[in-house]
This record gives C-alpha cells, structure tokens and sequence, in this order.
C-alpha cells in the first residue's frame, strides 16, 4: 500500500528528492515521497558498502523501480555506517514509508557546514509544488 | 500425466488452456504409415548413454486441438496486422508482403549458409547490393552486414572505436552519451569496457554544447548520438558537435533508431559522423520481435573500414570483361573479426533488400517525409483543447517523426498517470505508446505514427485519446484499473520483478499466482 504524501518536520531536503535525519555526528538518508511517487513500485536497491565514502550532490546508491533505475543522490558527504539491509527483502518499504522503513543508509557525516545548503520542509513543499 | 481441463465455450475460455492441459493419453494428430524397412530396436541404433531414461512429456493433442490452440493464442497478441501501434522509437510500420514472398523464393530460404561463395553467388550479390544501397542512405562508404541487432552494430561500433584509437597508439577510456540516449548506449559503452560519461540536454532539446566543451577531452573515444534524438527533435548544432567531437580526436557513432526520419534527406556522414548502425526491422520493414533473427548493419568511413568485421563481401572484376562476381574477403589483418557465425541472416537481408528496391531512392525518401508529416499532424491534433492541457508537449517545436507528450498535467488535473491512460487505451484498441521514455521528460510518453497511417487512423487515435481524458475527468479510477477487454488486465509488474518466476511449473502443477490477485494488488497503487 503506498504512502500517503506527507513531508515531515524536522528533516532536511535536497533538491533532488532526497532527505536526511540529523542525530548528533550522523545522518539517515533516504528518497522523498514525491521521489518514490515518481519512480513508482521500488523492485530492487542496490546500497553501498559500509565505509564508503560518498560526496554530497553525487550518487552513492541506485534504485530500480518498474519504469527505470535511478541513481540516489547524497544530501550530505561522510562515511557509510550503516546500511538497510531490510531493502533487499522488501524493496518496497520504500514506497510504504520512504521516511521509516524505507530509510536507506546511516552516514557519519564528514562537513557540518553542508547541512546549510539543503532546504527545510516549507522549502522543499514549495520546489515539489512547482515541478 | 496431468489432469485434463474441460475447455469452455465461455468468450476467453479458450485462453487460459494450455497446450498441455489439452492433452490426453495416446491422442495424436498424425499417424504414422507403416514402416516399409526393417525395424531395428533403438537400442542397435544409439547407445544406452546418449537415450533419456525417461520420454519427454510432451502434450498428446489432435489436430483440430492444436489448430485452435495456436488460432486463440495468436489472437491475444496485438500486433501491427491487427490496429495502430504507435510505439515511440520502433517505429511500427506496416511490413509489405511482397518482401516475405520474396523471402520465401526457395532460392533465397533453401540456400545452405555454409555453402561455398562460388555457388552462393545470387546471395552475395544481393547483400552486396544491401551494402552498397545503405551506403548510400547513410552517406558513408564500406558496409558491414554481420552485426544481427541494432545493440550488437553499436557494439561493434565501439569495438571499432576501439581498435582505431588502439592502432593509432591512443587508447581512451571513456564514451559520452546524452541524457537522451537509449538504454542500449550506455550499456554498450560498459560491454565495449568503457566508462559512460553522460552529457546533458540544452532548454531547445539539443545537446547541451557546453556541457560537452567540459567532457570531450583526450580520454574520450566516442560520442554516441541518435538524430533526430529521442525527443523527436533534429539536432541542428550538428555541424558543431562533430566539430567539437573531432577536435578531441573521437569518433563520432550514429545510433540508427531514428533513421526512418531522415532516409534520403540528410545522410548521417554527411553531417560527421564515422559510424552509423542501422535498425533493418525499423525503418527497412523487417518484422520486428517474434523471436526471429534480426539484422543491425553498420556503415563506416574510409578511416574505420580497415578495422571492419571479417568476412567482408566483395565484388570482384574478373578481368576478362564478365560480369563480377563476388567472394567472401577473409583475409582483414586490422579486423576486429568475426561478429558471429556464418554470413548473417540472410532472410532479413532479401526483406530490407525488396523494400529498398520497390521504394526507390525517391521513395525512401517520400516515406521519411509522410513519417515527419504524420507525427506533426498528430503532434498538433493532441494540442487541442480537452487534450493539450492534460498531455502537454515536452519541447514546443517542429518535431520529426515522434514526439513526446508529458503526463504530468493529466496526473495533476486528472489524477491519472500515463501507465493509467497508456492502459486505458488498450480498450479502445490502440497499441499505447512508448511510456516513461525518455527518462527526461516527466511522465513522458513517446508518440510515433510512422509513414504507413492513413489521416483517418490518425484521427482515430486522437479521438480515442480525448476519450480516456474525458472519462477520467468523470471517474480517474476507470483508467487505474484498466485494462478491461485484453486476454490479462493489469499486470503485477513490481511482483514479477520482486519475486520473478523464471521456470514452466511441471504439468499439472499449481501455477505460481493467480493473475487475479495481481490485479487487486496494483489496482490503484500504480
């Protein structure tokens, strides 16, 4: 059952339809609701490795859905902690709850100043309202 | 053996029976006479370690059973003899049958591939004449016909890409393709062991110049270009692409899906191109799918030829005031080699061979005119009110042979998505587009009429179109779930990439869902 849209309080968004959930020195990563929409039904996510180092605005992850496989962009740079291996059985908990279950990787973030550069939810509702 | 079904008489009853559950012990569709030799027991004949310990369970089916079976399948299938299939970038013209009568000369379907070239001669005429007519078409001069796909002539055209770098003493690493591009370019340049390096689209829906200034370096072997591009659109920077392209010491690869736009108009080495795939099965009327061999030639420029597939044909000039006659050149020192067995498929050669020859060079090119005059009619058509609000065309200029339309208003105003309308117009009897290509149009949906339909089909699409529109307007969830009048509805597309199954179940078996439940589980979530 897909998600109804919704785009929570307190995560911050990058314009390519991606969040992040700041605890302390690390970050959970993963694709909006408008993103999963888009793609339609998640069918398989292909996740880094821990301990990968990926760069803020570059792909670190692909997700293949019934009508194409996309690349994940960063939100933020840092060290792959951890990663939802939950996805490789269920792909689709992406699209149930992109914001829950369907989080992608845990990131030890290596740039505390990136995070100005990504938008707050009225911004990112605002970016998804004009595309 | 398995338990029989009745079969019913129910409309689609005759659908769901499989050939196997038709079958019923020692029923058969043809007895054999008498034999007239002496019968020798198979064991005399082949040894105990080369039989099956088992017969193979094959279904036991009379006649009539099998002619049914056969009729009931074919008429599932939607198909170019049966209505409009307007698929973005296949281009689905109409196959003349004269080309499979001449196919089926029993000179050309008898011939035996390995038979020497001296008694093949009619054959290798004609596929020197092939060569010689796409060399023509494409603006370039050597033809190699071995390549049997449009994927396999792109490969082919990077392993020549490749090899010329290679004996220039420049080995590169990188190929660039754009946004645009098929999925088979990219996956070629990671085949051919190179690294894809994509390159953007400029607001007009060209090349972004810029863009490719920044990547075209001294790594670069090749830019992969398709023009017309997938978005329908005529690159006009051409001239300056292949500039900048040359400049770095690349080649320049011609991706010939949309070559039926532009046959005898512009040719592709004319605009710079040094190598050029063509699809047979699109713009030289081969059937397309079916399982069948298929046939993806490559033209060349004189740079590239010495690194051409081996065996070229070639003509011969005996000297002696005969006419030529043709061999089969094995000895290519530069050759990148054999691309596959024999000398191609040779029945798809005679087709495109007969089409060329019954159009004419004038006739070639009054078909790529129809096709730009069709997709432009049908471009405007769809620009109506009650349609170009809901279906808006992605670049706003004068396409080529397709165009591509986005879903996103019919989405927003109609709460229907294009898989929505694309599936809705199954029940009106049209093949639906191309869906969800090119990746950079949102909710894209890829339209291409092709030269071979009358205004009136066109019309038709139009109005069938409107219909879905208006419907949803009504009642958005008539079109998510539909379709309702094709053999299967809805397809549980995410459950069979999810939990695909990839093997026949043993006769009478459970099968593995009921299409059923797959509909319950899309219907509405897609």
């Amino acid at each position: 059952m897909a998600a109804e849209q919704s785009y929570p309080e307190g995560l911050l968004y990058h314009p390519e339809h991606d969040w992040a959930r700041l605890e302390g020195e690390e970050g959970t990563f993963g694709i909006t609701w408008f993103a999963q929409d888009s793609l339609g039904e998640v069918v398989f996510f292909d996740p880094p490795s821990v301990g990968t180092q990926i760069k803020k605005d570059e792909p670190y992850a692909e997700v293949e859905s019934v009508k194409a496989v996309s690349d994940v962009i960063a939100p933020l740079s840092g060290e792959i902690v951890a990663v939802n291996e939950a996805l490789g059985d269920e792909p689709g908990a992406v699209n149930e709850d992109p914001y829950g279950e369907g989080w992608m990787v845990r990131v030890r973030l290596s740039d505390p100043s990136e995070r100005d550069s990504l938008l707050d939810r009225e911004a990112y509702e605002q970016l998804v309202q004009e595309s | 053996m398995s338990q029989s079904k009745v079969i019913g008489f129910a409309p689609g009853g005759e659908d769901t029976v499989t050939i196997y559950e038709r079958s019923q012990p020692g029923r058969r569709a043809f007895v054999a006479p008498p034999i007239d030799v002496p019968e020798a027991p198979l064991e005399e004949l082949i040894p105990q370690s080369e039989r099956r310990a088992e017969a193979p369970a094959l279904p036991e089916v009379s006649e009539p059973e099998i002619v049914r079976h056969f009729n009931n399948l074919s008429k599932n299938n939607f198909d170019l003899d049966t209505g409009f299939y307007p698929l973005g970038s296949c281009t689905m013209k109409h196959n003349p049958k004269v080309n499979e009568r001449v196919a089926a000369f029993p000179g050309h379907a008898r011939l035996h591939p390995a038979q020497e070239a001296r008694y093949a001669q009619g054959a290798l005429e004609l596929m020197s004449r092939l060569g010689r007519a796409l060399a023509e078409v494409a603006g370039l001069p050597h033809v190699s016909l071995q390549p049997s796909a449009g994927s396999h002539g792109e490969l082919a055209g990077l392993l020549l890409t490749r090899a010329y770098h290679d004996d220039r003493g420049e080995p590169r690493t990188k190929v660039l393709t754009p946004d645009t591009a098929h999925g088979t370019n990219p996956a070629t340049v990671r085949m051919a062991g190179y690294e894809v390096v994509k390159v953007g689209t400029a607001p007009d829906g060209g090349v972004d110049l810029d863009d490719l200034r920044r990547k075209a370096d001294g790594e670069t072997a090749c830019l992969m270009l398709t023009n017309p591009n997938t978005l329908g659109l005529f690159d006009r920077n051409i001239s300056e692409i292949a500039r900048i392209v040359h400049d770095a010491g690349a080649t320049l690869y011609y991706d010939g899906a949309n070559l039926n736009a532009v046959m005898g108009i512009s040719r592709p080495g004319d605009m710079g191109f040094d190598i050029v795939h063509f699809n047979l099965h699109k713009t030289f009327s081969q059937p397309h799918g079916g399982g069948g061999p298929g046939a993806g030639p490559i033209a060349v420029s004189d740079r590239i030829e010495p690194f051409l597939p081996r065996p070229q044909v070639v003509e011969v000039d005996p000297g002696n005031g005969t006419a030529p006659v043709y061999d089969l050149d094995l000895v290519r020192p530069k050759s990148i080699g054999r691309l596959r067995g024999f000398a191609g498929n040779f029945g798809v050669f005679v087709r495109s061979y007969a089409y060329i020859c019954s159009l004419g060079g004038d006739g070639l090119r009054e078909a790529s005119d129809a096709a730009v005059l069709n997709a432009n009619y049908l471009k405007a058509r769809l620009a109506e009110p009650g349609i170009g609000e809901h279906l808006p065309i992605a670049f706003d200029r004068p396409c080529m042979h397709e165009f591509v339309l986005s879903g996103q208003g019919a989405r927003r105003n109609l709460g229907v998505k294009t898989l929505d309308i694309a599936k809705r117009l199954l029940d009106h009897r049209v093949h639906p587009p191309t869906v969800y290509f090119p990746l950079l149009v949102d909710e894209a949906m890829l339209i291409e009429p092709t030269e071979t339909e009358p205004k009136e089909r066109l019309d038709g699409f139009v109005e069938a179109v409107r219909a879905v529109l208006e419907e949803a307007a009504e009642d958005p969830e008539v079109a998510r779930g539909a379709p309702y009048t094709t053999p299967v509805r809805r397809l549980d597309e995410a459950g069979a990439a999810r939990r695909p199954v990839v093997r026949q179940p043993p006769a009478g078996a459970e099968p593995p869902g009921d299409p059923g439940d797959a509909r319950q589980v899309t219907s509405g979530s897609l």
